[in-house]
This record gives structure tokens, C-alpha cells and sequence, in this order.
């Protein structure tokens, strides 16, 4: 079709009401953009400014309130858990994920493990909590299996129900979900690379250092954040296996929201809420340096 | 590829998939013990938590409304979130962050507390549109928005998207065709992953559901496994089975249409192996 | 075509829509129901039975099946009256109903069984009803125009498998080696009455009283300490897979495990008996009112009282049924055996046992 008289741009678009340019990209976007605020950004909004408001109107005393040393240990915990199971998670998914990409792209095994990691990306709460507590837990049978051979894993403590359990039950959901979102940035290596690294004389590791790995880096920086999101709102799977005071921030969340006890406190929840969102952020523009600085060679 | 580094490929794999298999097999197999443990020390194993599950009529129900939930859901998400996504990287890449960050809130804030926040939202719908359980789909396309972003994204960074884009607009191709016939089949195994989540996401998800008093899969099942311990792990494993098999029929349906194509035969240069050529 | 124009196209089609659908909302129609006050006010029972019928639902939340025999309760009605009935949220508390009668709207739930804490503090949200059976309820158990009344009650009690651990006699008998990780709680103590209530009975034992819940807190602090202690809360699946085969719990609830393990024992400690009472409300925004009003008048009659009874908990109404001679003779003999005064934590010990919990719990059981 025509093209207006202008000099060459990069974005050739069409001219409309007689060429004036009207900037048209963002209509784009507006679909979406509209979808979220209505669903998204609009409750997201009514929490952020629930957390504001008091029985008498607009307060700061639930922002205030959040100085106290359990909520400050439980912002702690949920931190230390969170970043831990997101890093090993990560890592190992990613081993997984390479081990499933090497593999025969429409075999059966491609096909059960991705649907495999699908369900189990999903799977948490009281269920997977039941099943660790039924494999080494107190009486799981795997604790009694290793008590009869001598191994006392709960010698000193009980450490399942406890943040390190945590961390290990954590994994058994952020490993398929690092699968599933790693693959397909993994199925982009081109076996040209490997070819053009080794024509130059480099081993197996320069390929990984220099060439796969800082290309694949993006993918998995991205993939990292989100399993740390992921750990740090999950909420069923902890309540079930630890459900005495307020160790990370969602069992806070839910015992100021829903106490029986006449204690309920829904303006320092979505305080609370309102912090993790702020933490999440923090986060997310350290996330996007990191991006920035590492991919500024690539296109 | 040396013999050599194919030899440590293959070990390193089978070590993997040992390691990881015995890993997600193992809590499996003791819920399924558990499940098939009689009652009392020493009663004989039976399979009765799990015969009485097919005792339930209003389970159907509730499969079938969360399997058209999930229909609904990755339908409206990649219909909703591919076209963005390419746009962004397109011609809004000032964009992406704050796409990424949208992406991102829906994990930020945990369910229970969100769900407050759609409480209002719900209740006008509820008055004004429907009070279907199908409007839970809504909701549902922000909850899987996180993962799916994140897939998409790795199978967008994978391909080029600019040359490709460009090269079929300037063959005369609108955006429907570029994004649905020329980016799209580029991208499948992200595409397959990204609806292989939001399928699994819907069909587990149970606090929105709960709260917002819906009855979906997971709530009927939650209130099947009140009536005893065994019934309630048995349901949840069969659960997790009916949802493993949907995903692997989910993943033949998406390549049955690729196969209809014929393929050269390739040597893999990684694994030195011999495939059908990637699509 | 242009894929923005059809997109705009589509932006406008369903803005228009939703205008559309914002400006036809149907209102509903109030029934007389919405305000009655009893049963006899506006007809009678079988002008109420009527009406419920002709409304056919009814919502009912946090009620699982096994809880003082509610499945049983639920059936009977449904089938009586022929009433379809929805039960929502089945493991959820007392703050989780009243939280659903504020936010659900039109959905929510028409009636409520809740704590004695959450109901005086929501009274707001009620609708006043008094039940035919009124007269029959204590004036202590119940708010003077209807707001709430309570409909059964229980008594802590410690219940155990005898297979897996010895007899218990005495509460101290849990600090000893053959309970190392046995002991669980079935709820989180700054979340579930249950668990507050557990706590306090622990510290009647242990001769505090009821305005001192902190010899409780002590003694789970010991109990930690040598290693008895299991900090996830006990259910159906735990007690049956033998992860928690010591539970503090409401008998009633208790009971429920015999059908897992036929082994399992209850006890309550002597002179430390410490009861509760829930209570019943109805909505004010109750979507079906006449047949949540038909609900109460059930739950109270005697057969819903004796229901209640066969669940192993105790009916309100037991004293004057008792006397009356229409209490079930077997199920009442079959309630668990406690000995010494029950004590009720009022109001003002409940929000104060709570808040030394706030203060001390998680630094003793942490």
C-alpha cells in the first residue's frame, strides 16, 4: 500500500486520516493493558489501599504496625527461604532441563517429563505436604527405614517441620516449574555454536562460560525471579507443615485475615501484602540491572 | 561429537532422570501407600479409598466445569498474552518491563489475599454479567499470567522475532498471520509449556475456587476427602494422574498437526543422533 | 484487514457489552422473611416450610461432614424439606464465614455456626431470630433478641492412640520419653479457638486458671524442649498414618478418629475441663431467608438437637430435653466421661488468654 512522503523509518506504518501519524502502537498493547487493570491492577489496588485505612478512615498505623519482631523474623525467614529454594531450584532444574533438551524433541520421554513437571509445578498444599510428612516425617516410612539401619535424621531436631524442611519441600514444585519455563530457552542452542567453539579450539567449559552460558543467562536470571516469587507467596504447603506461630510472611497474612480468636487484623494483612509487593520490586530492579548488565552485548 | 563426550552425555542423563525420578516418585508412592493401608495395625492392604471415589456423581460435575475452566483459560491467555508479547518486543520495547512486572504481581501477592481484593469485582459480576462458575476464568488468566509469561518469553528470546516479522510483512502479511502463522509455529515447544501450565494451574487451583465459593475440581475433591483419611489421599492422587494424562494428550494433540508435514532426517551435531528435523 | 483495527473493534464491542450489562441489573425481591423475628410472626411453621421450599436453597458454610455429626444434619434436612443445600468452604473458621457473609454478596451464606469471639464482635452482620424452642436455651447462652444463640459445645479433651503410645493418666505423662514426637495440637493457636482453648485447658492443669493461660504456654515450652512436640497440626490423615498419635482436640472431634483407628482412646484431665459452646446466626443479607430460618427452627428441634448428640457433642437444649425425656438415651450414654466443673472462658479471658498468646507463643514453641 502507499507510504507517506516522509523519510525512511524504521517502523513503516500505514498513514491514516489522510497521513497524519497518530502514535497507533500503544492500541497494541491496550488489550492487555486493559485486561490487567481490570483483574490485576484494580484488586492489587483495593489491598494497597485497604492497607491504609483504619477503622476511622485513612491511617498509617498498619504500616507502622509492621515494626515488630516477629513480623521482622518472618520477613527473614521467608527471604532466606525463598532466595535459597528459588537458587536450588534453579540449579537443579536447570541440570533437568538440559538432561530432558538433549533428548529426542518429540520422544515419549520429552512428552512425559514436560507433562509430568506440569502437573508437579502445580502441586502443593496439604497433599504434598502429606506426602513428605508420610515419606520422612515423624513416622514416614523412610525415617523408620533409616532408623532401622542406625540413621537418626531427627536426632537433635525435627528439622522437616521447620524453614530447612521447607526448603526441601519447596523444591519438589520450583524444579518442574524451572523446567517448564527453561526448556524452551534451552531448545534455542544451535548446535553451530558448539561447531564454532570448538573450530576455535575451546573445550566444553569455555563453550559453557563463554558462548551457551551468558546467552542462556537472560532465561535463567528470569526464570530465577519468578521461582522466588513463586516460593515467597506460597502458602498451603507451609501452613500444612508448619503451623505454629508466624514463621514466613503468608502464614501471617492468613492469621491476621481469617484468626478465629477475635483477632483478626485485615488492615496490617494487606499492610503485609503491600511489603511483599515493595519487596518484590526491590527485587525485580535488581533482577533488571543484572539483565541489563549482562545481555548489553546481545541484540 | 567425540565418543567420548556422547559417553558422558548419556551418563550424565541417566543419572539425572534416576535422581530426579526417584525424587518425584518416591512422596508419590507413599501417598498411594497410604491410601491402600486398611484400617487398624496390621489389617490387610485394600483398595477401597479408591473404588469409593467412583462412588461420587457430582465429581463429574466438577471435572467438567474445570475442564472447560481450563479451555477458557489458555485460550484467553495465549490470545491475550502471545500477540502482546511480540508487539512489546516489536514496537513497545519501553514497554517490556512494566509487562514483565504485571507478569510478575500476580505471584507477588499470595491468594488469600488477593482473592479480597476480587471480592468487590466478583460481586458486581456476580449481580451484572453471571454468577457462573465460568467466570472464574477471569481470574484464573492473571493467576497463570506469571508462568506463562515466562515461557513465552524464553521460546520469544529463542527465535528472531524482528527478521521473521519483517520478512512476512513485507511479503504482504497482516500481524494476524504473522503472529499466528509465522512466529507461533516457531515457538511450540514454548507455546505447548506455557498451556501445559495454565492447564495444570486451573485444574489444582482450589483458594479462589473455595473462597469464592465455586465448586470446582479441586473443592469437590477437598470435600470428598472429609469423608476419611484414605479417600482423601486416594482422590488427590487421582487427581494428579487425571491431570498427567490430560497434559500428555495435550502434548500429542499439538504435535499430531506438526507431524502432517514431512520431515528430512537430521544427525542431532549435539547428541549425534538421527531426528526428524526440528520444526 | 488490519489486526489494530480489529482489535479496537473488539475493545469497543466488549465496552459496550459490559455498559449494557452494568445498566440491567435485576434488584432482587425482599421477602417477608428477610425481617421476621420467629416463626409465629409471620404464619407460623408451615407458612416458613412453605416459603423455604418455594426458595429451595439454602447456604451453608465451614460445616464438614464429620463435625458434631453435620453430614447426618445436612442429609436429614435436605431430604425432609426437600431443599437443596450448599455447603461452602468446609475447613474454614469462624472469621472465614463472617468474612464470606461480607464479601459474597448475593452468594454468601444464609446461616453461620460460629465461635463465642466471632460472634460478639459481628453481631452487626446478624439477622435477630428467636427459634420456637427459645425458652429452652439458657439466657447465658444466648443474645437477648437473637442476634446469636448457641447450638452445641464440647469439652477439651487429649485424645491418643493406645497402640502406638502407653495410657495416659495424667498430663505430665506426655513430657515423658515414650512421646517424643507424638504431641501435636490440631490447630495454629494464634488462628483456631481450638488451639487457644488446648492450651488452656494444659494450663488449668497445671494450676493456673482462667485468666492465666501462661502455665499452658510454659508446659508446650517444656514439652518442646525435651522433644515431644510436633509443630504441625494434626488431621484425619496425620493421626491415621501415625505422624501425630497424641491430639488435643474438641471429643466431639475426637471421636471421629476411631473410625481410622479402632485403637484410639479420649481423655480429659480431671478438674482441668474447659468447655466452648459455638453459636448459630443468620445473615441479614441471607440470599434465602425463609430457608435459613427453617434451618435454625430444625437444628433446634429435637430431632436436630439430637443429631448433634449423636456426633458426640452436646446440645444446647440437652437439659430441657433431658427432663422432657426426648433426648436419645444411647447417645447420651456414649458421651465421653469428664470429671469436675466445666469452666466457659468469658469474653474479656478469651481476648486476654489471646493476646498473651500474641505476645509469648512463638518465642516458647519457636
Amino acid at each position: 500500500m502507499t507510504v507517506t512522503g516522509s523519510p525512511v523509518s524504521r517502523t513503516a506504518r500505514r498513514p491514516l486520516l489522510g497521513g497524519r501519524r497518530l502514535p497507533l502502537h500503544w492500541i497494541g498493547a491496550l488489550p492487555f493493558l486493559a485486561y490487567a487493570t481490570l483483574f490485576l491492577l484494580l484488586p492489587t489496588g483495593i489491598v494497597v489501599v485497604g492497607a491504609f485505612l483504619g477503622d476511622n478512615g485513612v491511617t498509617l498505623s498498619n504500616v507502622t504496625g509492621l515494626n515488630q519482631q516477629n513480623i521482622g523474623n518472618s520477613f527473614i525467614s521467608s527471604l532466606a527461604l525463598s532466595a535459597v529454594s528459588a537458587v536450588v531450584g534453579a540449579a537443579l532444574g536447570a541440570l533437568f532441563a538440559y538432561a530432558v533438551a538433549t533428548g529426542n524433541p518429540r520422544g515419549l520421554l520429552r512428552r512425559i517429563v514436560s507433562s509430568a513437571c506440569g502437573v508437579l509445578a502445580q502441586f502443593g498444599g496439604v497433599t504434598l505436604a502429606f506426602a513428605f510428612i508420610a515419606t520422612i516425617g515423624g513416622a514416614g516410612f523412610l525415617t523408620l527405614w533409616l532408623q532401622a539401619h542406625g540413621i537418626d535424621i531427627y536426632a537433635k531436631r525435627v528439622w522437616l517441620y521447620e524453614i530447612p524442611g521447607l526448603v526441601l519441600v519447596y523444591t519438589y514444585f520450583q524444579i518442574p516449574l524451572m523446567v517448564l519455563v527453561f526448556l524452551p530457552a534451552l531448545d534455542g542452542i544451535r548446535p553451530q555454536w558448539r561447531e564454532a567453539t570448538e573450530s576455535l579450539g575451546g573445550s566444553t567449559w569455555h563453550y559453557w562460560r563463554y558462548v551457551a552460558g551468558p546467552l542462556l543467562l537472560p532465561a535463567f536470571l528470569g526464570a530465577t525471579l519468578l521461582l522466588f516469587a513463586n516460593a515467597l507467596s506460597a502458602y498451603a504447603t507451609a501452613a500444612a507443615l508448619i503451623s505454629q506461630g508466624n514463621p514466613i510472611v503468608p502464614i501471617a497474612i492468613a492469621n491476621l485475615l481469617t484468626s478465629e480468636t477475635g483477632f483478626a487484623q485485615p488492615g496490617l494483612a494487606k499492610a503485609l501484602a503491600l511489603s511483599m509487593i515493595v519487596i518484590v520490586s526491590v527485587v525485580m530492579f535488581l533482577y533488571a540491572l543484572l539483565q541489563q548488565r549482562t545481555a548489553r552485548w546481545l541484540r | 561429537m567425540t565418543r567420548s563426550r556422547r559417553l558422558k552425555l548419556r551418563v550424565f542423563r541417566a543419572v539425572v532422570f534416576l535422581v530426579m525420578g526417584a525424587f518425584f516418585l518416591v512422596p508419590i508412592g507413599a501417598m498411594f501407600e497410604f491410601s491402600t493401608r486398611g484400617v487398624g495395625e496390621g489389617a490387610p492392604r485394600t483398595l477401597e479409598s479408591w473404588t469409593t471415589i467412583a462412588t461420587y456423581p457430582t465429581l463429574v460435575a466438577a471435572i467438567v466445569a474445570s475442564l472447560e475452566l481450563a479451555a477458557i483459560t489458555s485460550v484467553t491467555m495465549l490470545v491475550l498474552l502471545l500477540p502482546t508479547m511480540i508487539w512489546v518486543r516489536l514496537r513497545l520495547p519501553q514497554l517490556s518491563r512494566v509487562i514483565e512486572f504485571i507478569c510478575l504481581l500476580p505471584l507477588t501477592i499470595p491468594a488469600i489475599v488477593l482473592v479480597v481484593g476480587l471480592f468487590p469485582v466478583y460481586r458486581w459480576m456476580a449481580t451484572n454479567v453471571s454468577d457462573s462458575i465460568l467466570t472464574l476464568s477471569f481470574a484464573y488468566v492473571v493467576l497463570v499470567l506469571p508462568y506463562t509469561y515466562r515461557a513465552l518469553d524464553a521460546g520469544l528470546s529463542a527465535i528472531d522475532v524482528k527478521t521473521l516479522s519483517e520478512a512476512a510483512r513485507s511479503l504482504g502479511a497482516g500481524w494476524s498471520t504473522v503472529i499466528w502463522r509465522v512466529i507461533a509455529p516457531n515457538m511450540t515447544g514454548a507455546l505447548l509449556n506455557a498451556c501445559l501450565l495454565s492447564v495444570a494451574l486451573v485444574l489444582g487451583e482450589f483458594t479462589f475456587a473455595n473462597l469464592l465459593s465455586y465448586v470446582n475440581l479441586q473443592v469437590e475433591i477437598n470435600q470428598l476427602g472429609l469423608a476419611n483419611a484414605g479417600v482423601s489421599i486416594a482422590v488427590s492422587v487421582a487427581s494428579l494422574l487425571f491431570a498427567f494424562v490430560l497434559l500428555m494428550v495435550l502434548s500429542f494433540v499439538g504435535a499430531a498437526r506438526r507431524s502432517l508435514r514431512s520431515r528430512p532426517r537430521v544427525r542431532d551435531p549435539r547428541t549425534d543422533v538421527l531426528w526428524g528435523q526440528k520444526a | 484487514m488490519n489486526w489494530r483495527y480489529q482489535i479496537r473493534g473488539l475493545g469497543v464491542a466488549v465496552a459496550a457489552l459490559l455498559m449494557v450489562a452494568a445498566c440491567g441489573g435485576s434488584g432482587t425481591t425482599a421477602s417477608i422473611w428477610t425481617t421476621a423475628t420467629s416463626a409465629a410472626s409471620d404464619g407460623g411453621m408451615d407458612a416458613l416450610v412453605k416459603a423455604a421450599q418455594a426458595e429451595g436453597t439454602l447456604n451453608v458454610i465451614a460445616l464438614p461432614p464429620d463435625w458434631a455429626n453435620y453430614g447426618a444434619i445436612i442429609s436429614a434436612f435436605s431430604a425432609k424439606y426437600n431443599i437443596a443445600v450448599n455447603s461452602a468452604n468446609p475447613n474454614g473458621g469462624s472469621q472465614d464465614e463472617v468474612n464470606a457473609i461480607k464479601t459474597l454478596g448475593s452468594r454468601g451464606p444464609d446461616v453461620v455456626d460460629v465461635g463465642m469471639a466471632v460472634a460478639r464482635k459481628n453481631t452487626n452482620l446478624f439477622a435477630p431470630y428467636q427459634v420456637s424452642t427459645w425458652k429452652d436455651i439458657a439466657d447465658s447462652q444466648k443474645e437477648p433478641t437473637g442476634l446469636w444463640f448457641q447450638d452445641y459445645g464440647g469439652y477439651m479433651s487429649i485424645g491418643y492412640d493406645s497402640a502406638k503410645v502407653p495410657a495416659v493418666s495424667s498430663i505430665q505423662d506426655l513430657l515423658g520419653p515414650k512421646f517424643k514426637g507424638k504431641v501435636a495440637l490440631a490447630g495454629d493457636a494464634l488462628l483456631s479457638n481450638q488451639a487457644m482453648q488446648s492450651i488452656m485447658m494444659v494450663s488449668l492443669a497445671n494450676g493456673g486458671s482462667a485468666d492465666d493461660i501462661s502455665k499452658g504456654v510454659e508446659w508446650f515450652h517444656n514439652l518442646k524442649a525435651v522433644g515431644n512436640w510436633v509443630a504441625h497440626k494434626g488431621t484425619d490423615s496425620t493421626v491415621k498414618e501415625g505422624d501425630t498419635p497424641v491430639l488435643f482436640e474438641w471429643d466431639y472431634l475426637s471421636g471421629n478418629h476411631k473410625k481410622d483407628v479402632p485403637t484410639w482412646k479420649i481423655w480429659t484431665p480431671d478438674g482441668a475441663v474447659v468447655g466452648s459452646y459455638y453459636a448459630q446466626a443468620i445473615s441479614k443479607t441471607a440470599p434465602h431467608p425463609a430457608a435459613a430460618r427453617l434451618w435454625e427452627e430444625y437444628l433446634y428441634s429435637d430431632e436436630g438437637q439430637n443429631y448433634y448428640l449423636k456426633g458426640l457433642a452436646r446440645p444446647v437444649r440437652m437439659t430441657a430435653m433431658t427432663t422432657a425425656a426426648t433426648v436419645d438415651k444411647a447417645a447420651a450414654a456414649a458421651l465421653p466421661v469428664v470429671g469436675g466443673t466445666p469452666v466457659f472462658l468469658t469474653d474479656a479471658q478469651a481476648t486476654a488468654a489471646t493476646a498473651y498468646l500474641t505476645a509469648n507463643w512463638a518465642a516458647a514453641i519457636g
